[in-house]
């Protein structure tokens, strides 16, 4: 809880003024049983009416002077919590955007979605419910108990007594809520994940005639969620009921001590009346107090799951380097996901600027995990990696030279300027530059709305090829000094990868360029080719010396381009 | 048409326990009747202490007071029971909530979720479900307390002093018209605060899927601003509720206070005109604490109401969006295959006939395409980027209707088979790779459930993956999960799941356009194998793959431009030549 207590401390301030007001209200709600109690005591017997009708208008206007501040109190802890919640999602999100690729990997994307979502909504009505009523109630308690101790002290002797017995049982019963929400949020993780799947995965789904299993799945996994948040629930739900019976058995022990009392004339029966209003107050409040709880140990776990991310360790700091190095290379990287196996091993090579790599080989080989390397996703487990001349772990992660197509990338909702600028300074000229270039120019200018045309999610109202352009637009748009291409040309007929591989050599002259790619066309005016083989660079150099010295490249190309390669 | 409030529209998911709650609202009152017997004990316990010293009427007292003890006992008994059932019915309640919403989203046509994000449905899955779920476990309870409680302590004050209860007939209408009118008042705000939490949540779920690029681009800062754009937004919007429903707890206490001061002062007169005992003053100023507390309560809750209101209107609203069209009835002519499609066999005769479609049927991708593959035979589709080529496939998984002309199978139009009947005959591969968080073997056997392991095993063999799965620490049951798998990988995976289904035709869209040109040619024989004797329908740009094509189909602009063998149109010199060449160019 440390880390979300410190987010409060700039809100403190307001908190505490909002807490005092609130504080106020509960002193004046207090003063109305004590006007009760004085009319019944002294004006009744008194026959004073006058002071009756003192008395009277005095609990109205306090009546008002509680709903003033209570109404006053409850905007600002509103506001309060409100600009806290904003502010621990706006630190999350950071967070979670700064997060090592490794680290993402551990949490799991759904994981972290559910974090940025339905955690801080918890953790926002934990917020709003402590200070609304996390001050009211343990004030109304605790004044109760001091007023009733001027009352009559052993009375409220009894009350302490019964009070510290009931915070203690539900004290009990939140931390093992906490622990049981944990488990409920975790199963929660487990809807959100579903969801997304069959979101980004409806169209396989239905060509497989399988929604009825996903429907199972789901039943499944909502299942597991209702069966972990009511064990939670039930959990918490003992802790009204016990406190309820404390409190009353206190007030009967109340009556009984209250009768020895009076007997032995040492209090006035209608101070058991005045003691008894107090009482149903009291009760009233931890009873509120018992259902704070119940907020918190749910808000509680939330909230420590958002310190998991927020707590996370930076584990890629910028370090100095050597600078003497290609501008694209590495010297004997291993690197393994897992630890188990290397799924990169002691991989060297060197380009200079301006030239072309490219990355052949095998599925699961470890062409995407290289360029990962390159990018600096992960760090190399050992050797250099360099980027423009310097260890790649060197290098600002403000001034990246980089222009990179991935192989999952889906485009964002929004318009095809959106998605080329990518929230990047980039101005519409330069977007058709870099739509030109990818060879999607010509189709965008067809569109009624050209560079402003919707997308949808995912980019599911243009075909494969034209996302996948659009995708190196993107990557062209920022001048990147690297362009790194993952896969780009997968749906791409031979004519159009060609322009556009052709495109990117004569407009961006100075780039150097690394390129994934299964096509030995692609590849084959690259200046040093990679061909990998489970995590090893087995040969590399250019397309004619490959043929001859690397039996599977040959292969490959022959197999790709029949007789004529 | 005005929709009913949303909290009505829920009526028909508590149905089913309807059953279940009236005995638990039943228990609630038995519960609620001892809680308030307590107070009246009390008043006698109060009238048997007297106000003198030594006048103690100890027997009185100690009854009154063991009837308290059980009447307190019994009714915290009752409600720790009431609770835990309530529970249990509002989380079977959000789970079927959850779970008629999904099936819902399963029924939907693929493009609603090119246009709804799937942050925005998490968001009502799970956020407004669980809003719900609080308004059912815990408001519900708490209302059902008030409602008895405030009608017996009622009765109480009747019974105590009748005209001292004129009080109430004044302040409880009045709290009744406030609350009426701050409920108007906050619908449309809870409202908003649902659908910008979604917003909210659409963003970043769109957001942590693209986290990489963002990090590549050093993009951070400009997307952080977005994100706090509509986290701003959002919040601004929570807060809007929040403190329009600020006032709507005190005010009604407010008037239960002054109600108080007005009973204690005309109970102070009326002691005074000797028509009331003190202890009866005492349990009524008791019992109208009682009576208003949970009125209080509930004033507090009405946020809360609306709150779960609105989140309910969007957990139904998706409920009501409309499924795709339903399929023909199986007693429909030419349909009897709609729920045996096993028993059926296609022979796989494919016919286009002048089919024009658009995603915006102001832009066709296809105009007025007409084409035949006859059955058995292996058709490749060739063509540019953006020709509609994926779109040919999807209009043969029937995920959209052609705006005009029509596709038959068997001289069938495709809309008199059932959906999925006509897709359980098809072994196909996407473009879309897609696995979900299983395990391998199981994402090899989605689709053909119950397949045998040594069957999975045999289809990863011939897809040439089950060297990389048993490279992996847990081997077939390794659990996917997201981004450790790459894209030919997925796809060689996909293909192992295509070839364990028993299907009668083939369509592979670029099933292996990530895979490396050696693994391709290795499984290319497992294919084949799949191939035979069933209609095959291929897209592809890699030449081994067209080659061999019974018939080469060459989309350009939406039409079928060029058709024949592979020779026949190198020969011709048209677009299929020029493509073909490109294949030679670096």
């Amino acid at each position: 809880m440390k880390t979300i207590l410190r987010c409060l401390r700039p809100y403190a301030l307001r908190a505490a003024a909002g807490v005092t007001v609130k504080f106020t209200a509960a002193i004046l709600e207090l003063i109305l049983p004590l006007l009760l109690a004085h009319i019944i005591d002294s004006c009744v017997p008194a026959q004073d009416l006058p002071a009756i009708w003192r008395a009277g208008g005095g609990m109205l206007f306090v009546a008002f002077g509680a709903a003033f501040c209570n109404i006053t109190a409850n905007r600002m802890a509103a506001s309060v919590s409100m600009e806290m919640t904003q502010t621990l999602r706006q630190n999350l999100y950071r967070r979670t955007l700064a997060l090592s690729q490794a680290q993402a990997d551990r949490f799991s994307t759904a994981s972290l979605v559910s974090r940025l979502t339905n955690d801080t909504y918890n953790v926002h009505q934990m917020y709003d419910k402590i200070q609304r009523g996390g001050v009211r109630a343990p004030m109304l308690v605790l004044g109760g108990l001091v007023l009733t101790f001027f009352q009559a002290p052993p009375l409220a002797l009894v009350q302490l007594v019964v009070c510290s017995a009931t915070f203690l049982s539900i004290w009990a019963v939140t931390r093992r809520g906490i622990r049981l929400y944990t488990s409920a949020q975790e199963a929660v993780d487990t809807v959100v994940r579903v969801i997304r799947e069959n979101a980004a995965g409806v169209r396989v789904i239905k060509a497989l005639a399988c929604q009825g299993r996903e429907r199972e799945r789901f039943f499944a996994v909502s299942q597991e969620a209702r069966r972990t948040e009511e064990a939670a629930g039930q959990a918490m739900a003992i802790a009204k009921p016990l406190s309820t019976f404390l409190l009353n058995t206190g007030l009967v022990l109340v009556l009984l001590a209250g009768a020895f009392l009076v007997n032995d004339g040492r209090l006035a029966s209608g101070q058991i009346v005045a003691f008894l209003s107090y009482f149903a107050m009291i009760q009233t409040a931890t009873l509120g107090i018992a259902r704070i709880f119940t907020m918190i140990s749910k808000g509680a776990a939330s909230a420590r799951r958002i310190e998991e991310v927020l707590l996370a360790p930076e584990d890629q700091p910028v370090r100095t380097g050597p600078s003497d190095g290609p501008e694209l290379g590495m010297e004997a990287v291993s690197f393994s996901y897992l630890g188990v196996e290397k799924d990169l091993d002691s991989a060297s090579f060197s380009l200079n600027r301006g030239e072309t790599l490219g990355i052949l080989g095998p599925t699961g080989a470890g062409k995407t995990t290289l360029v990962s390397l390159l990018l600096r996703l992960y760090d190399a487990d050992s050797g250099l990696v360099w980027v423009e001349g310097r260890d790649a772990a060197s290098l600002s992660p403000q001034n990246r030279p980089f222009g990179v197509v991935f192989q999952n990338e889906a485009l964002l909702r929004g318009s095809v300027y959106e998605n080329i600028a990518f929230l990047r300074d980039i101005s519409r000229e330069e977007a058709i530059a870099a739509a030109r270039t990818a060879q999607i120019w010509d189709f965008l200018q067809t569109l009624p709305q050209g560079m402003d045309t919707p997308v949808d999610i995912r980019g599911a109202n243009f075909s494969g090829g034209q996302r996948q352009r659009l995708l190196i637009a993107r990557a062209l748009a920022g001048n990147p000094r690297i362009l790194v291409l993952d896969g780009a040309d997968s749906a791409l007929d031979y004519r159009t990868a060609a322009a556009l591989h052709a495109a990117i050599r004569r407009d961006c002259p100075g780039v150097t360029l690394a390129v994934i790619s299964e096509r030995v066309a692609s590849l084959r005016n690259a200046d040093r080719i990679l061909v990998l083989e489970d995590g090893v660079i087995t040969a590399q150099g250019r397309h004619e010396a490959l043929l001859n010295t690397c039996p599977r490249y040959r292969r490959m190309a022959e197999l790709q381009m029949g007789g004529m390669a | 048409m005005k929709k009913k409030h949303g909290l009505f529209r829920l009526v028909p998911f508590l149905r089913p326990y309807g059953l279940r709650l009236a005995l638990l609202m039943l228990l609630l009152l038995a519960g609620n009747l001892l809680s308030l017997a307590a107070p009246f004990l009390s008043g006698k316990a109060v009238d048997a202490i007297g106000i003198r010293a030594g006048e103690v009427d100890f027997p009185g007292v100690f009854l009154a007071c063991a009837g308290m003890l059980g009447c307190y006992g019994l009714s915290s008994l009752f409600t720790g029971f009431i609770a835990a059932r309530l529970i249990h019915i509002s989380q079977s309640v959000s789970h079927d909530l959850r779970t008629a919403a999904f099936n819902r989203m399963s029924e939907l046509p693929v493009d609603f979720f090119d246009t709804h994000p799937a942050g925005d449905l998490i968001s009502r899955v799970c956020y407004d479900v669980d809003t719900v779920n609080a308004t059912l476990s815990t408001d519900l309870l708490h209302l059902g307390t008030s409602v008895f409680t405030v009608a017996g302590s009622f009765l109480m004050l009747l019974l105590l002093s009748p005209r001292l209860t004129l009080v109430f007939f004044v302040t409880v209408p009045l709290s009744a018209a406030l609350t009426q009118f701050q409920m108007k008042r906050l619908q449309p705000l809870y409202r908003r605060r649902s659908k910008e939490l979604g917003a909210l949540n659409g963003f970043a779920d769109e957001r942590m899927g693209c986290r990489k690029s963002i990090r590549t681009y050093g993009v951070e800062a400009a997307d952080q601003a977005l994100f706090e754009a509509r986290n701003a937004a959002a919040s601004k919007a929570y807060y809007a509720a929040d403190r329009a429903s600020a006032s709507l707890g005190p005010s009604v206490n407010f008037i239960n206070n002054a109600s108080l001061a007005a009973i204690s002062l005309f109970g102070a007169l009326l002691y005074l005109a000797g028509s009331l005992s003190l202890g009866n003053l005492s349990s009524f100023v008791l019992y109208s604490r009682k009576f208003s507390g949970p009125i209080r309560e509930a004033a507090n809750l009405l946020g809360e109401l609306q709150a779960s209101a609105a989140a309910a209107e969007r957990v139904l609203d998706l409920l009501d969006e409309a499924p795709e069209a339903a399929d023909p009835s199986c007693s429909a002519p030419g349909s009897q295959e709609a729920d045996a499609p096993p028993t059926l066999r296609l022979r796989g005769e494919i016919r286009f006939d002048h089919v024009t479609f658009g995603y915006d049927p102001a832009r066709p991708v296809l105009r007025d395409f007409t084409a035949h593959i006859p059955a058995g035979s292996l058709t490749a589709v060739v063509g540019s980027t953006g020709a509609g080529k994926t779109t040919l496939v999807s209009l043969l998984l029937r995920f959209y209707q052609p705006q005009a002309g029509s596709i038959t199978i068997d001289g069938v139009p495709i809309n008199a088979y059932s959906r999925d009947g006509l897709r359980r005959r098809l072994a196909l591969v996407l473009q879309d790779t897609w696995l979900f968080g299983g395990t391998i073997a199981q994402n090899i056997a989605y689709g053909t459930p119950g397949a045998s392991r040594e069957r999975i095993i045999e289809a990863a063999k011939a897809a040439r993956i089950h060297r990389f799965i048993t490279s992996l620490p847990d081997g077939y049951d390794t659990v996917l999960t997201g981004d450790g798998i790459s894209k030919g990988q997925k796809q060689l995976l996909a293909i192992a799941r295509c070839l364990l289904a028993d299907a009668d035709m083939v369509i592979l869209d670029e099933a292996t356009s990530s895979v490396d040109t050696e693994t391709e040619r290795e499984i290319s024989l497992a294919l084949e194998r799949l191939r035979q004797n069933r209609t095959c329908f291929v897209i592809a740009h890699r030449l081994a793959t067209i080659q061999e094509a019974d018939r080469i189909l060459v989309l350009d602009q939406g039409r079928a431009a060029e058709s024949g063998v592979h020779a026949e149109l190198l020969r011709a010199g048209g677009i299929y030549a020029a493509i073909y060449a490109a294949q030679f160019q670096g």
